[in-house]
């Protein structure tokens, strides 16, 4: 599956991922979300940490 | 397709828990309908999913920033014997359980866990009332009353936010100067919880601290954290490895787990030189992919069971 990083426009092949998983972007070390796995892979930016995250 | 893909593709592989002992559940079909709320599929989300899928388990995913409630009518969260919460947001887990606990649907942790978990002068207060050792805890509401006492427990002492994760802005206070710079920049930060000082006795730790995985009645696992830093969470580059569970840590384990509401816990324990182990803090929705390959235990599966364990007794209740 190939999607385009939002960010930098790097294309990004990725295998077994799950929608919401995170990853990060390695040409421009963006985190980005996978939002859709089908029909297409779709990528998105990633949330930015809240205060209020954690375990 | 670029070069770069392998360092995506390293970033996506899920590393599988080791085979270990599998769960009660394991090869059956349960007729247990589980949500599972969350905000981002972490490796531990992963290993639960995978650990329901073995189980033969009905199960959605609520993505925390899609759901919504209705408080006059249940809708189709009715559906679900119980929901296993792992939302990163304290707030939206809190609030989402809460309503799920008002309508009688099942979940774990339960509300009251999460509320009590989530707050660390909530914690401190429960143990305090159940006798559990903890370090001396001491709270005031302005700058001159916080640099009061912490002035009277003596240097040092840790300001840490009532809430918050993984270490953030938690901070060893060594003398008045600094005492006096840390209470003035948590003044000026925007959320009023800020202004909630929470002052905790220093506890001089043996270069590690324990972390404790307790699921239902049981002390599952447990983990040295160990860091060259007095900061030890995993999260913040502390090392795990296997802490054989004695009788006198799991006794204490299970004490603070029942002092909070019991459920499924991961507790912070700090080693003092004379009083022994003494409780740091307690995690409600604990993260454990490091902890899994440290001590061998099939952490996800367990919970997996317990929530199962959960959702079979309110199906049998209705």
């Amino acid at each position: 599956m190939n999607a385009l990083c939002p960010e930098c426009e790097a294309s990004l092949q990725l295998k077994d991922v799950l929608t919401g998983e995170i990853i990060v972007c390695p040409d421009c070390g963006v985190d980005l979300e996978v939002t859709a796995v089908a029909p297409a892979l779709a990528l998105a930016l990633a949330p930015k940490e809240a205060e209020d995250w954690g375990e | 397709m670029d070069s770069s893909s392998s360092g995506a593709s390293a970033d996506n592989e899920p590393s599988s828990p080791p085979a270990g002992v599998p769960g009660p559940g394991s090869g059956h079909r349960s007729s247990v309908k589980v949500g599972v709320l969350l905000s981002r599929v972490r490796v531990e989300e992963k290993w639960l999913f995978e650990a329901l899928d073995k189980r033969g388990v009905d199960y959605d995913r609520l993505d925390d920033r899609e759901v919504e409630f209705n408080l006059a009518d249940p809708g189709a969260w009715r559906k679900y014997d119980v929901v296993l919460e792992r939302s990163l947001s304290f707030g939206r887990g809190l609030y989402a359980l809460q309503v799920l606990n008002q309508w009688g649907i099942a979940t774990v942790n339960r509300a009251a866990v999460a509320a009590t978990c989530g707050d660390k002068l909530a914690t401190s207060a429960a143990l305090q009332a159940a006798g559990v050792p903890q370090p001396a805890v001491r709270v005031a509401f302005t700058p001159e009353a916080a640099l009061a006492a912490i002035e009277a427990m003596g240097y040092p002492v840790v300001l840490k936010p009532v809430v918050g994760s993984w270490g953030r802005l938690v901070s060893k206070v060594n003398d008045r100067e600094s005492a006096e710079a840390l209470l003035e920049h948590r003044e000026v930060l925007g959320n009023y919880q800020q202004q909630i000082y929470y002052i905790q006795e220093y506890i001089t730790k043996p270069g590690r601290d324990i972390r404790v995985f307790v699921v239902g009645g049981e002390a599952i696992a447990a983990i040295y954290r160990s860091s060259p830093h007095w900061i030890t969470n995993t999260a913040r580059g502390g090392v795990g490895s296997n802490c054989p569970v004695t009788p006198e840590l799991s006794a204490l384990s299970l004490a603070t787990a029942a002092a909070v509401g019991g459920g499924v816990l991961a507790l912070d324990v700090l080693e003092d030189a004379d009083r022994g182990f003494l409780i740091n803090e307690v995690n409600h929705t604990m993260e454990f992919h490091s902890s899994v390959s440290a001590t061998g235990v099939d952490i996800p599966g367990k919970i997996i069971d317990y929530t199962l364990t959960v959702g079979q007794a309110a199906r049998e209740a209705r």
